[in-house]
């Protein structure tokens, strides 16, 4: 870790923090029931998003899933636009037409949330061919749950990617559910990242609440994309600290979420360990989360002042030329 | 009085009636218990919406939780069919139909046909459909007019609590392979329903309006919104006859050219978007076999031509609502040559 310096470090906690901010806020306001539809939200999987997409640039695509809006902050798509997307205003990512499941900046890299579960996987394998098709070193991320692991559409992907030597890192993102449904139940192998091997690519497993641990694994995979050497699968293991979407009672689950929160939750981690080897100080660390926090509240209130889409947008975008 | 209970209890009321009745149905999909492996409660959601809640603990092995893997489980239901069970599997929203059509449209379907007339599938696919629940694009579809376009498929969509219970006890005593469609935004709706089994046989429509003015076809949530229309409609001197043919196949299209012979006017109500709908369907059935009962141009209220959108602003103008429908009636009531 010594070789992240500074600012890295500091971009790398405010990027985590912005992500947990918004979540938990958007958790707060659903409950007031301003906030239509389904909503997963990402808290305590941080270090996922962030450790990986620390490693992307402007070349490089990402697709997510129902659970998006992390992997969109850490790919940069605006906080104000995603907020406003969530409360289906006119003024969102996609122009309120959306949603949470929906979130998508194209220009930033980001190829959308995504409502369908193994709907990113297939995407990625696209947009790495056309990445290497255009040779400037470009890689596909695919992040995909424990659940989506699962689907047809995933493990086809890896099979393709391996075969046609993409640029493609595939996340699997581990934490221990898929709905109310336990992933030591559904992944009939261990782990995930054994499944690699039968693809033919390399399988790693990480401490999804260990941003460093995280950040090194895709360093590798994303370096290794870059230089022609092929994909790789990540597998990361964490927790979500809510329900599967904002409702869900848990009734599934015992004691994991107080426990991941106080004894694994990577922002906690990551301040203990950035501070302990005097590369941050909690004062540097502590503007962050002002600042994020000022973010995040100007954000939810510009999307509740802004407006809905007019009703002439109803039909609209549904092709470029018709 | 009768007793009444909600769309979502008539459903899971049939699968018990039918668990118990037949050991070879079965039910299974994605939490349609929950909490396979986990430390907390079995059972824990009886499907996202609750739908086959309690199953699991009154029938011992026979609600199977399933993998992510629409194609291997709806494939696996079929399968399981053609060799005696009877499987009632759960693909959770519609919109889901496109990672597992293949085993629904070229295995399911069309078994019986491809091998002489010598195979049942007699498997039933539950299924949610339609807008209303800001869950946008890929998750509020009204897609049963794909599944109606493929011979082989019976296509059932209950509008009431008393349908949804026949409705589901004929899709699994039925030899043929049944895509049964719940409409999200009609689960808590209530109604009466008998307490004993019963069956509603498919291609019977219901008319749950008589009137002599206008027949107004409705499919599924839409046959609730054309009540309401007709009612409002009837203050003004126009009197509907609402069908509701519960299977968009087989089509009951005896019991809508009858009504449109008498009434000579049509309005068709169908939330699905515009191209290829049930709407147009039932128009050019009407428009070749009851031409000359026409006195006036078919009406289609519909979604447009797009995605559903996720804004609430938007959605609520994106589904057919009662004002839309009484415009529709009232534009073929008052047409003049
Ligand atoms: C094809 C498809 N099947 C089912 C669903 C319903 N669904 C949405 S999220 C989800 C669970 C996904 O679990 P996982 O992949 O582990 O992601 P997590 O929610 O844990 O982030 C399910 C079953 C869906 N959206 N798409
Ligand atoms: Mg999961």
């Amino acid at each position: 870790m010594s070789e992240i310096d500074e600012i890295t470090l500091l971009d790398a906690y405010r990027m985590m923090r912005t992500i947990r901010a918004f979540e938990e806020r958007v958790h707060e306001e659903f409950a007031t029931g301003e906030i239509p539809g389904f909503v997963h939200l990402y808290a305590g999987e941080e270090a996922s998003a962030t450790g990986v997409c620390m490693h992307l640039d402007a070349r490089d695509t990402i697709a997510s899933t129902h659970r998006g809006h992390g992997h969109c902050i850490a790919k940069g798509v605006d906080v104000k636009a995603m907020m406003a997307e969530i409360y289906g205003r006119g003024t969102g990512s996609c122009r309120g037409k959306g949603g949470s499941m929906h979130i998508a900046d194209l220009t930033k890299g980001m190829l959308g949330a995504n409502g369908i579960v193994g709907g990113g996987p297939p995407l990625i394998c696209g947009t790495a061919l056309a990445a290497k098709h255009e040779g400037a070193g470009g890689v596909g991320v695919a992040f995909f749950g424990d659940g989506a692991s699962n689907q047809g559409t995933t493990l086809e992907s890896l099979n393709l990617a391996s075969v046609w030597n993409l640029p493609a890192v595939f996340v699997a993102e581990n934490n221990g559910y898929a709905e109310a449904t336990s992933s030591s139940w559904s992944v009939a192998c261990d782990n995930i990242a054994d499944r690699a091997a039968a693809f033919g690519m390399p399988g790693v497993i990480v401490d999804g609440f260990d941003f460093f641990a995280v950040h090194e694994a895709a360093g590798e995979a994303i370096s290794r994309a870059r230089r022609g050497g092929g994909p790789t699968l990540i597998e990361v293991k964490l927790t979500r600290y809510f329900g599967h979407f904002e409702g869900d009672q848990q009734t599934y689950r015992a004691g994991e979420v107080a426990h991941a929160r106080e004894n694994l939750d990577c922002l906690l981690r990551f301040r203990t360990r950035v501070t302990e080897r005097d590369l941050l100080t909690d004062k540097q660390l502590d503007a962050v989360d002002v600042e994020v926090d000022a973010l995040i509240d100007a954000a939810v209130a510009e999307a509740k002042r802004a407006p809905r889409p007019a009703p002439g947008d109803l039909a609209t975008d549904v092709y470029v030329t018709y | 009085m009768a007793r009444t209970i909600s769309y979502r209890e008539a459903i899971n009321e049939a699968l018990a009636q039918e668990m118990e009745r037949d050991p070879r149905v079965i039910v299974m999909g994605e939490d349609n218990a929950g909490g396979a492996g986990s430390p907390g409660e079995d059972d824990a959601w009886g499907g996202v919406l609750g739908v086959t809640k309690g199953l699991y603990h009154r029938f011992p092995g026979r609600v199977l939780d399933t993998p992510i893997s629409e194609s291997a489980f709806i494939g696996a239901a079929i399968g399981a069919a053609t060799r005696g069970m009877r499987p009632v599997a759960e693909l959770m929203f519609i919109d889901f139909m496109g990672v597992c059509f293949d085993q629904i449209f070229n295995q399911a379907a069309k078994f019986r046909y491809m091998f002489g007339g010598r195979a049942i599938t007699p498997v039933t696919v539950r299924t949610m459909y339609g807008a209303g629940l800001r869950a946008a694009a890929q998750h509020s579809q009204s897609l049963y007019p794909i599944f109606t376009h493929i011979p082989g498929l019976k296509v059932v969509l209950p509008s009431s609590p008393y349908e949804a219970k026949g409705l589901m006890i004929q899709s699994i005593r039925d030899d043929d392979p049944v895509i049964f469609c719940e409409h999200k935004m009609l689960y808590d709706t209530v109604g009466e329903v008998p307490e004993e089994s019963y069956a509603i046989p498919f291609g019977e429509a219901g008319i749950v309006r008589e009137g002599g003015d206008v027949t107004v076809v409705a499919f599924g949530r839409m046959v609730g919104m054309a009540e309401q229309a007709a009612g409002q409609l009837a203050g003004d001197g126009i009197e509907c006859e609402v069908i509701d043919p519960r299977t968009t196949s087989p089509l009951d299209t005896e019991t809508i050219l009858e009504s449109v012979e008498s009434t000579g006017r049509l309005v068709v109500v169908d939330e699905a978007t515009p191209r290829c709908n049930m709407a147009t369907d039932v128009c050019a059935l009407v428009a070749q076999e009851a031409f000359g009962a026409l006195r006036a141009p078919v009406q289609m209220v519909t979604a447009p031509h797009a995605p559903v959108p996720f804004s609430d602003a938007l959605e609520d103008l994106y589904i057919p609502d009662p004002q839309r429908i009484a415009n529709a009636v009232k534009s073929v009531a008052g047409w003049k040559r």
